[in-house]
């Protein structure tokens, strides 16, 4: 099925246009924020009912990019407006897509204040996530990679918590740090490779010497993204300050721009480089995996708790990623989106009780299941997926990440499975915590279980995260032939460089 | 040279003798009405500058000569000087309503402003020592003026005096570096410079190269590179702030755009002398803009460290010393100019109870009672940090592209470190006034024109990205010329 009409560009802009019409809103303040909010929300909606006509439209035969757009934008550098999807980034698309909504709602109560320009951020940051997944230009994504931070920075420092001005130079002076880094390395492939274009670069071979320097700065900008130990330090800060709908967009599709970014550039054009540094990588993943795992089971704040159980879970994303098999790379791909709709909901269980009671500290709660049955509920469901329980989207991604590592390594899979062990510990123990015991303290006697507007939240997550988990194959079958060719075309190359090495002896 | 008909000579200097006759015409006009013409004198001169534009983009474009070849007009002068006569255009608006509200508006100012910008065009076009030199005085005698243009300040007349005690010390390195370049090449002119150091057993000898470094000296301090840098923040501060704007946009673009030619053109054979010190001058701006404004409370010292790391991320492209290096540098200037005039209409509006606020606190809470000037605001400083896709980030784009180009990785790396760096006070005026509580607000009394300028200027910052490409070609062309000539 081909569709005549620019899709791609359609639903990355809609948001954009949505806040322009945001930004005309007169008048009372009142009623602009409720005018503001509506506006947002139908934005949000539309672009995500165009955004299935991805899916809907997608070629399940081809790992060839779809839907493509190409416009010459700075001849002089050879830059162009170039997008397209194929199977691996039509999901992040679609999640951004999906959340965007969600955080809409979840903040109709929660932000009081501004709600103008929060609702005018939000659609902004929601462009420029789908524009950086769609883009097909090396430069053209580093602006839309870049870019995210403005609204981020804003978002986490007017509407955040106590330190909220801490956590945003940090965030912001954290990822700026590594993009410059993979700016110069973008630079320095276009004159190798005399192109910026993707398709055409995952075409060319880059000299193996230059591979290593380059795929050091590309790391140095997805690694703090990821984030990956050890420079995961700004993200439990983030968490912790950015309001509920920040951090469900921050956990469930910012982080996925490292992991992306691997997959996009690290591993198909830099093949001899992503060779010579897995077993960094795996480290790094395995220190995370356990690591932050012990650390999130120390935890005395909720969202910090589940901050650190994503550097855990995006260290599973990395060792799949670089495990270089078809279920390894599948894995850690679902494991993303999974990993997008968990934690997203982790962080809105959280919202919804910090809402009513104003606290995370999770010595502050207990036995809530007295007056919460359907939060219980709803909060067991997401708490189960997040450990992994089969029946669930989070046993698939780790299930296949952990066949993928044991093709390769068994010790990097024995002890990433540790991980999972540990993962089970936490959730529980929070859970335990927080649901269960006596219900003693005063203010929690009178708390409010989920109204209409939350369950309205939830029922889409539950949905789709037990829909992966059950029937995963209509995810899977379109990420097939990308990732399939993916590792085909890195084995090529390095047997290429092989043949070259050994003629060269 | 004799058998030339004598008009065509008179064609490449057209605008700037016209500029020239305007200029004298209107200080006759302002000292025959007197204080009472300081209005129409400023638009008059507005008009002037505009004159001289249209007058200049009327011309043919071919390259061409005048004065036995000490003045050249090409491609690259035409770009530099129309940035050039913005700034000064701009800068004129700008003054207007801060000169009547502070009981300093004569009309000796916008004359002053308009023989600057004639020094300037001169600079730009300087294709020897000696015209370089007169163009460079005749701008920097009108500049020390209007630093100290409000009298019955101490620190304005402070600010001038430093300025002209400093820019004759480093005109005289000039002067001093000039003599030497003349005494052991025999002569002043650019292109038979530029003859005597080609060839095979062409040798510069070490007279030449120390006359280099001293007029290397001297231009650095036109554009206030480290470690030539030291007047920069007490001026800026000093200077009432619309001269302040104007020192930040015009004089620089115009003493970069000669550094330029300079240093291309003569000495373009000399590059391994002369690019080690550019690399070291650039390395040290970018690094002492980044780190010294962190600690500054007081935004005209802060813009002042700021531009010095421009200057620095500039002269990365001149390094380079190619083509790509050069189009960088009139990108980066040309973004340089709209975002630094955006940026001080924002300061120009900061004034409560009729009194100029320029502590970076005041501007606290800013997007709650001025949303428009706090976003305009913030667009500035995102794009000074080189934040895509705001327009700064394509300036260095473009000249760390020429860098990478030239193999000059380790330049580009520090550039873009210490432009995090740097990003850090960027974000810091952000956050004041985006994530404080709001203070007083700002009285509403601003001249509708400065509103306007910020405007455009934010909507251009803010949309560079869509359609890049005009400024792009122009920088490209007028980078062409300069090689295509030398």
């Amino acid at each position: 099925m081909s569709y005549n009409w620019p899709i791609l560009s359609l639903v990355t802009f809609l948001p954009t246009i949505g806040a322009l019409a945001i930004l005309l809103i007169r008048g009372d303040e009142k009623i602009v924020a409720r005018n503001a909010r509506a506006t947002a929300m139908w934005t949000s909606i539309a672009t995500f009912i165009v955004s299935i006509f991805l899916w809907v439209g997608f070629d399940n035969s081809t790992a060839d990019f779809q839907f493509v757009e190409n416009v010459e934008w700075i001849p002089s550098f050879g830059i162009s407006y170039h997008m397209g999807v194929d199977g691996i980034s039509v999901f992040f698309v679609l999640l951004s897509t999906f959340l965007t909504p969600l955080c809409i709602l979840a903040s109709w109560e929660a932000i009081k204040n501004r709600v103008k320009e929060y609702m005018i951020a939000f659609l902004v940051l929601e462009t420029l996530m789908i524009g950086m997944f769609c883009a097909l230009d090396v430069v053209l994504f580093y602006i839309f990679f870049e870019a995210v931070l403005i609204p981020m920075f804003l978002i986490i420092g007017i509407w955040g918590g106590v330190r909220r001005v801490y956590a945003a130079f940090k965030f912001f002076l954290y990822t700026l740090t590594g993009s410059v880094l993979m700016l110069v390395a973008i630079l320095v492939i276009y004159f190798e490779t005399e192109t910026t274009d993707i398709s055409a670069l995952l075409d060319t071979m880059i000299d193996p010497r230059m591979q290593l320097w380059l795929w050091l700065a590309f790391f140095a900008s997805f690694a703090v993204k990821v984030p990956m130990w050890p420079v995961h330090t700004w993200l439990p800060d983030a968490h912790v300050e950015a309001p509920t709908a920040g951090s469900v967009i921050l956990a469930g599709v910012l982080l996925k721009m490292g992991a992306y970014g691997f997959l996009r550039f690290s591993v198909p054009m830099l093949p001899y480089a992503t060779e010579y540094f897995t077993p960094l990588i795996y480290t790094l993943s395995i220190v995370a995996v356990i690591y932050t795992s012990l650390v999130a089971l120390a935890q005395e704040d909720m969202k910090k708790l589940i901050a650190y159980s994503s550097v855990a879970h995006m260290g599973f994303v990395t060792i799949g990623i670089f495990t270089l098999t078809h279920q390894g790379v599948q894995g850690a791909v679902v494991q993303m989106i999974s990993h997008g709709f968990v934690s997203g909901a982790l962080f809105l269980c959280v919202g919804v009780i910090y809402d009513r009671i104003h606290t995370r500290e999770i010595a502050r709660y207990g036995g809530l299941v007295e007056r919460m049955p359907k939060y219980a509920l709803v909060f067991m469901v997401f708490m189960l997926a997040s450990v992994g329980l089969p029946g669930t989207s989070g046993f698939v991604g780790e299930f296949l990440i952990l066949v993928g590592a044991f093709e390769v390594n068994t010790w990097v899979a024995a002890l990433a499975t540790t991980g999972i062990i540990l993962g089970a510990a936490y959730m529980l123990y929070l859970y335990r915590r927080v649901i269960f015991g006596k219900l003693e303290k005063e203010d929690l006697k009178s708390i409010l279980d989920l109204n209409t507007r939350e369950i309205a939240i939830f029922v889409p997550l539950i949905v789709v995260t037990i829909w992966m988990g059950v029937w995963p194959a209509p995810f899977l079958d379109v990420m097939d032939a990308s990732i399939a060719n993916l590792i085909e075309q890195h084995k090529v190359a390095i047997n290429a460089l092989q043949t070259l090495s050994v003629a060269g002896n | 040279m004799t058998d030339m008909a004598p008009m065509a000579d008179i064609y490449p200097v057209l605008p700037e003798l016209c500029l020239a006759v305007m200029a004298m015409a209107l200080l006759l006009y302002g000292v025959f009405r007197g204080d009472k013409s300081t209005s129409s004198c400023s638009w008059l001169a507005v008009l002037a500058l505009l004159a001289t534009g249209v007058i200049m983009s009327l011309l043919p474009e071919s390259a061409g000569s005048a004065f036995g070849g000490q003045f050249i007009v090409d491609q690259f002068a035409r770009f530099m000087k129309g940035l050039v006569l913005m700034g000064s255009g701009l800068a004129v608006i700008m003054s207007m309503n801060y000169n009547a509200h502070e009981d300093i508006a004569r009309f000796e100012f916008p004359v002053l402003i308009l023989f600057a910008s004639l020094g300037m065009l001169l600079m730009v076009s300087a294709n020897d020592l000696i015209s370089l030199y007169v163009g460079l005085e005749l701008q920097s005698l009108a500049l020390y003026v209007i630093a100290a243009f409000r009298r019955d300040s101490m620190k304005s007349s402070e600010a001038g005096l430093k300025y002209f005690v400093l820019g004759a010390l480093s005109s005289g390195m000039l002067l001093y570096g000039a003599s030497m370049i003349y005494g052991f090449a025999g002569t002043t002119r650019f292109d038979a410079l530029a003859g005597l150091f080609t060839g095979p057993d062409a040798d510069p000898g070490v007279g030449v190269t120390v006359g280099l470094v001293f007029l290397l000296a001297g231009l650095a301090f036109k554009v206030s590179a480290v470690p030539f840098h030291m007047w920069t923040p007490d001026v800026y501060e000093g200077a009432p702030t619309p001269v302040t704007a104007f020192f930040a946009v015009a004089p620089k673009i115009a003493a970069i755009a000669l550094l330029v030619r300079t240093m291309i053109g003569p000495f373009g054979e000399l590059f391994d002398q002369w690019q080690q010190i550019i690399v070291f001058i650039s390395i040290a701006s970018m690094l002492l803009g980044a780190l010294a404004a962190i600690w500054q409370k007081n935004i005209k010292r802060l813009l002042a460290y700021s531009s010095i790391g421009h200057v620095g991320y500039a002269l990365v492209g001149l390094a380079a010393g190619s083509e790509e290096g050069i189009r960088g540098i009139g990108v980066y200037m040309s973004i340089y100019l709209v975002m630094n005039v955006g940026t001080f209409c924002c300061i120009l509006s900061m004034r409560r109870q009729g009194v100029l606020a320029e502590g970076i606190n005041e501007l606290s809470g800013l997007a709650r009672n001025h949303p428009l000037m706090a976003a305009s605001l913030a667009i500035f400083m995102f794009s000074m940090a080189g934040i895509p896709p705001l327009a700064g980030f394509f300036g260095k784009l473009y000249v760390f592209m020429a860098a990478v180009d030239e193999g000059l990785y380790l330049l580009a790396i520090i550039g873009v470190l210490t432009s995090v760096v740097g990003a850090f006070y960027y974000l810091r005026i952000i956050k004041i006034m985006y994530f404080d509580e709001p203070a007083e607000a700002f009285d509403r009394t601003e001249g509708r024109e400065i509103t306007m300028i910020m405007t455009i200027a934010g909507a251009i910052t803010l949309l560079f990205f869509v359609f890049p490409s005009p400024i792009i070609e122009g920088a490209g062309q007028a980078a062409a010329a300069m090689f295509g000539a030398g």
